[in-house]
């Protein structure tokens, strides 16, 4: 097999394809034995993390966030049905430019599938996961899923396989997921208060009959629950995703997360709800809102405490190909593919990310310089937008933005809490003129920008926005730079030069980050 | 009187396929269709029509009334 030794005992035996799944307790980084102040998410947080958990999420970027600068996922879409309707999810759309979960532009069979994975593995050697994703529920479909998995098993041995489920089904098929060595099982759990789940689900397929209801809700809370503690007994790493949804489910997601972790959940993330009249959901008819940028990131702080947040997701495709900042699906159409040769080269791939964890390496050294420069720089906390193309450096131009990182700083250093999105994709034509204004509203919780470089007109609008922008940290390392332009803010602060003035909320802008091909 | 699908609106999911007590779903080219000379409207198999029950699309798994049996005065 083509994957690096692994130490941990329980590691080996999935290496090494057997059966028996390591039963030894799992080790998360939220297990409260392990005390605080562990942090999955962050550049350093490895250090923290138990070594065989550390060796499962290296390199799955969407288990960590430091993995996913540098490594690639793909979702293969050969699970079409579902078992349970929510409200915020239509899947009758389909439209290349239509970007939500749940929604995808071609269903391939297993056979399909496995062949594209080894088209993709082949050209994007940095692509390490693949997932099953729907787009409705895996196993809801679960003799496509696994097959899907045992073809591709066998095929590329090498690559961690990965599932998202609603979670309904799941006790049915936990000796399937570690016989597969299905290393990472995402459960979406929205509520564990079957009250609040009848707002949020009408219905679910259970035992041959519909359920509607609290009742509905009340079976689906007990299997999710159930599930994950089935799966976090046999060690495998639990991902749990929530929707946030305003005056419906959001104060109740700290209840979740808490309720989540004493069953060994690894990390949760809580998305904003997507929600507009155009995308003909339940909610996105009724008008329900989605979360601003600021309800969001104060939901996520005050779950942080019981469990690691997962900030960089992108909410993709269920056909995503490539880094989570990218989407590269359009490239391997069933169409593109009958017509390429495909050679699964496992000799390149080791030595392409062997070159990327000699990179990591030399990024994790340069870090440890920072732990001099963030010290006493007292209780002031500013969030800063960050245009970058990833390598954990300022090098985007300021126009050629479609997403901005944002960073929290503070005493504690710079710490990642999310991006914001402000490409114009399918946005139903914002005219050039409002690009701008679109930038602001993004951003507008932001005390500066930090770019490559900007052109003179967008830079006095930001100004008198209230945002700096600032071009002197052009191509240098983000945590760095903005620590100590930090230094220098709080310098002008204190010599009277400058006021500091909290800002006000930004917009989340709807849908999935996706490029045109 | 057997179901059918109201090929408009399916979303061609696949979810009410195996569902089928009579194995009389089935896919052409893309679409689902119910045999109606299989569709027994899962009488003597289960309390609810299993297509209706898990089809996402409200009104797409509906009762089939065309057939000439079926129809006034026939």
């Amino acid at each position: 097999m083509g994957t690096p030794m692994h130490r941990g005992s329980s590691s080996d035996a999935i290496e090494d394809g057997e059966i028996t799944q390591s039963i030894a307790e799992h080790k998360g980084c939220g297990k409260s034995s392990r005390g605080g102040g562990v942090r999955c998410g962050s550049p350093a947080g490895h250090s923290d993390l138990p070594a065989e958990t550390w060796e499962k999420v290296k390199k799955h970027p969407c288990y960590s966030e430091e993995a996913h600068h540098h490594y690639a996922r793909m979702h293969v879409a050969v699970a079409p049905a579902c078992n349970i309707q929510c409200n915020y999810c239509n899947r009758k759309y389909d439209c290349a430019n239509e970007s939500r979960p749940g929604v995808v532009s071609e269903r391939l069979t297993p056979e399909q599938a496995a062949r594209k994975v080894m088209a993709v593995a082949s050209t994007i050697p940095q692509m390490t996961v693949l997932g099953i994703a729907g787009p409705g529920d895996p196993l809801a479909n679960p003799e496509k899923t696994f097959k899907t998995f045992e073809l591709v098993h066998k095929l590329a041995p090498d690559l961690k396989l990965c599932l998202s489920t609603n979670g309904l089904a799941l006790p049915d098929h936990i000796d399937t997921i570690a016989k597969l060595n299905v290393e990472h099982v995402t459960i979406t759990i929205n509520m564990i208060n079957p009250e609040i789940g009848a707002k949020i689900y009408p219905w679910i397929f259970y035992n041959h009959k519909r359920y509607t209801g609290v009742q509905a809700a009340k079976i689906l809370t007990e299997r999710q629950l159930q599930g994950l503690e089935m799966l976090t007994r046999r060690g495998i790493l639990c991902k749990i995703n929530s929707v946030m949804i305003p005056e419906i489910n959001d104060r109740h997601l700290v209840e979740v997360s808490k309720a989540v972790k004493s069953r060994g959940a690894f990390l949760h993330n809580i998305m904003p709800l997507i929600s507009s009249p155009k995308y003909g959901t339940v909610f996105g008819v009724k008008g329900q809102r989605s979360p601003t940028a600021l309800e969001l990131k104060a939901l996520q702080d005050s779950c942080e405490g019981e469990l690691h947040m997962m900030r960089h997701c992108r909410q993709c495709r269920a056909d995503a190909i490539g880094l989570l900042g990218e989407d590269r699906s359009a490239e391997f159409t069933t169409e593109k593919l009958a017509t390429s040769d495909i050679k699964y080269d496992v000799e390149s791939r080791n030595a392409y990310q062997a070159k990327v964890e000699d990179d990591r390496a030399k990024a994790a050294a340069k870090h440890a310089d920072l732990v001099e420069l963030a010290v006493s720089l007292g209780d002031t906390k500013v969030l800063v937008a960050v245009a970058t193309k990833g390598s954990g450096l300022i090098n985007e131009h300021f126009g050629h933005a479609k997403e901005f990182q944002v960073y929290e700083l503070s005493s504690g250093g710079a710490k990642f809490i999310g991006h914001r999105r402000v490409d114009l994709y399918c946005q139903g034509g914002y005219a050039e003129e409002g690009k701008l204004e679109t930038i602001i509203r993004a951003i507008n919780d932001c005390h500066a920008v930090f770019i490559a470089k900007i052109g003179g007109c967008p830079r006095a609008e930001l100004v008198k926005a209230g945002v700096e922008p600032v071009d002197q940290y052009a191509y240098e390392p983000i945590d760095k730079s903005t620590i100590a332009w930090f230094k220098t803010y709080l310098d002008r602060v204190t010599s009277g030069a400058i006021k500091h003035v909290e800002r006000g909320d930004a917009a989340i802008r709807q849908g999935a980050l996706i490029f045109a091909a | 009187m057997p179901f059918k699908i109201i090929a408009a609106q399916c979303t061609s999911c696949s979810a009410c396929e195996p569902e089928c007590p009579n194995v009389a779903i089935a896919e052409k080219g893309g679409t689902f269709m119910i045999d109606p000379k299989k569709c027994t409207e899962c009488v003597g198999h289960f309390d609810e029509p299993q297509c209706v029950a898990v089809c996402p699309v409200d009104n797409t798994c509906v009762l089939d009334t065309s057939l000439a049996r079926y129809q006034a005065g026939s």
